[in-house]
């Protein structure tokens, strides 16, 4: 029987060691997993680095690891927002290190990493600082970058529905990196509003298929 | 502040006039995302957000907000019937791929040849990029919304660029409180000016040459 459901959250995020790379999926504040991202706090793994599209909102979540300095690196496109000041007050001390990337990038990147593909060449950044030390070719007269994949150790994803089997389905744009960051990690932990029997979501419907996800935990009540 | 010079709203709308019924459209933040205010009622313009909406409707009314349903700049939206929500990954290859058709972004210098800085201040430790950089190498037109001098009277509208590079040679054309410039291959024409003003004031407050254009208009307001 496959059965990927985990009974809380804790347990979800027990095996995470010191030095592993998350990926988080979420944009803003939509489709943020943040019970598991608060979990990792407790469970207390450090040297950690971090993929998010942003660094983390005034002082819970992503904010709350990078404050207390159990990030060393972050891979994002958006650090420099207001609602981020604990990041931007870090890296200003030489507290943690940024790789800036562009947004469709990131994505690609990571989707790239879930997919068996090394590396990708891309017209985006070509001219730019983000091509600084990377290989750049053309291609039809198009200048484009070298790209390398994101993989990550571990994904934490936030979908709205699970089966036991991991099949998932999103809430709207809280669909965002989530379901290219669950290609892309050795384990992938899912954060879920509810959790259904097997064969009641539609196959037509389903996101992501179970193969790639590893655990499923059903969100606390607030 | 001189009063011949558009207001944010104006050159918002302007802006709305450019776009067709059945256009495709990113709005960045700033006076971007104000001209779908502006688009006529009976026009079909279909807006992509970069999270993966397409088909963005307007800002949600109080109680209607699902916090899962956001823009660009993370404010609660709703979504058009026939409208969809995509990945991420499949977004930026709405961007990258050319399906977009015209995307409006603001912006900090704007070369002759069509350059875009408008992510990182001059010197700055620190920018954010999200999606600028493949919205502007993406789309089929792109489009710049921003005040004709910096706060500060500096030249937005540069020979070279020497803020930080979004992409180079994107920008179809320029739209600001002064004027209406087009990218060509010739350089920047100057295509309509605002009320009042004369061509010289536009020139002197750009660096590079305008050429002008043989039918220059004024800018309905």
């Amino acid at each position: 029987m496959i059965n990927k459901l985990v009974d809380s959250m804790e347990e979800a995020v027990a095996d995470i060691t010191t030095g592993s790379t998350v990926l988080m999926g979420g944009f803003g504040g939509s489709g943020v997993p943040e019970q598991l991202i608060s979990s990792l706090f407790y469970q207390g793994s450090n040297k950690l680095i971090g993929v998010s599209n942003n660094c983390g909102y005034f002082e819970e979540g992503l904010a709350k690891l990078i404050k207390y300095d159990r990030l060393s690196k972050i891979i994002c496109s958006f650090p420099l927002m207001k609602e981020s000041y604990i990041f931007i007050e870090k890296y200003m001390e030489g507290k943690i290190d940024l790789e800036l990337v562009p947004q469709g990038t990131l994505a690609e990147r990571i989707r790239a990493g879930g997919s068996g593909i090394e590396a990708f060449y891309t017209p985006t950044g070509a001219g730019t600082e983000i091509a600084q030390g990377k290989e750049v070719k053309e291609f039809d007269g198009i200048t484009c970058v070298l790209e390398k994949a994101i993989k990550g150790d571990f994904a934490f994803i936030k979908a709205k529905k699970a089966d036991r089997w991991g099949n998932l389905v999103y809430n709207k744009s809280g669909r965002n990196f989530n379901p290219i960051m669950a290609m892309a990690a050795k384990v992938t932990i899912a954060e879920v509003d509810e959790i259904v029997e097997v064969g009641e979501l539609d196959p037509e419907s389903i996101v992501t298929p179970g193969i790639f996800v590893q655990r499923v935990v059903k969100r606390r009540e607030q | 502040m001189d009063n011949r010079l558009l207001t944010r709203e104006q050159i918002a709308k302007r802006i709305a006039e450019d776009l067709t019924d059945g256009d495709i459209v990113n709005l960045g933040i700033g006076i971007p995302v104000l001209v779908s205010n502006f688009v006529a009622d009976n026009a079909e313009v279909l807006y992509h957000s970069e999270q993966g909406v397409l088909g963005m409707g307007s800002l949600a009314k109080p109680g209607e907000e699902d916090p899962d349903l956001v823009n660009a700049s993370k404010l609660p939206v709703t979504l058009v019937p026939g409208g969809s929500f995509c990945h991420h990954a499949d977004s930026f290859a709405m961007t990258r791929g050319k399906h977009i058709d015209v995307a409006v972004l603001g912006g900090m210098q704007v070369s002759e040849k069509g350059d875009l800085a408008n992510w990182k201040v001059k010197g700055a430790k620190l920018g954010s990029i999200g999606g600028a950089m493949d919205i502007a190498i993406g789309v089929k037109k792109l489009f710049i919304a921003m005040t004709h001098l910096s706060k500060k009277g500096e030249f937005k509208i540069v020979k070279e660029l020497d803020y930080p590079v979004t992409a180079l040679k994107c920008v179809t054309r320029i739209f600001t409180d002064m004027a209406v410039i087009d990218v060509t291959q010739e350089g920047l024409v100057l295509k309509e000016i605002a009320a009042g003003l004369s061509v010289e004031e536009v020139q002197k407050a750009t660096e590079p040459r305008l050429i002008i254009s043989s039918d220059l208009k004024e800018i309905p307001v």
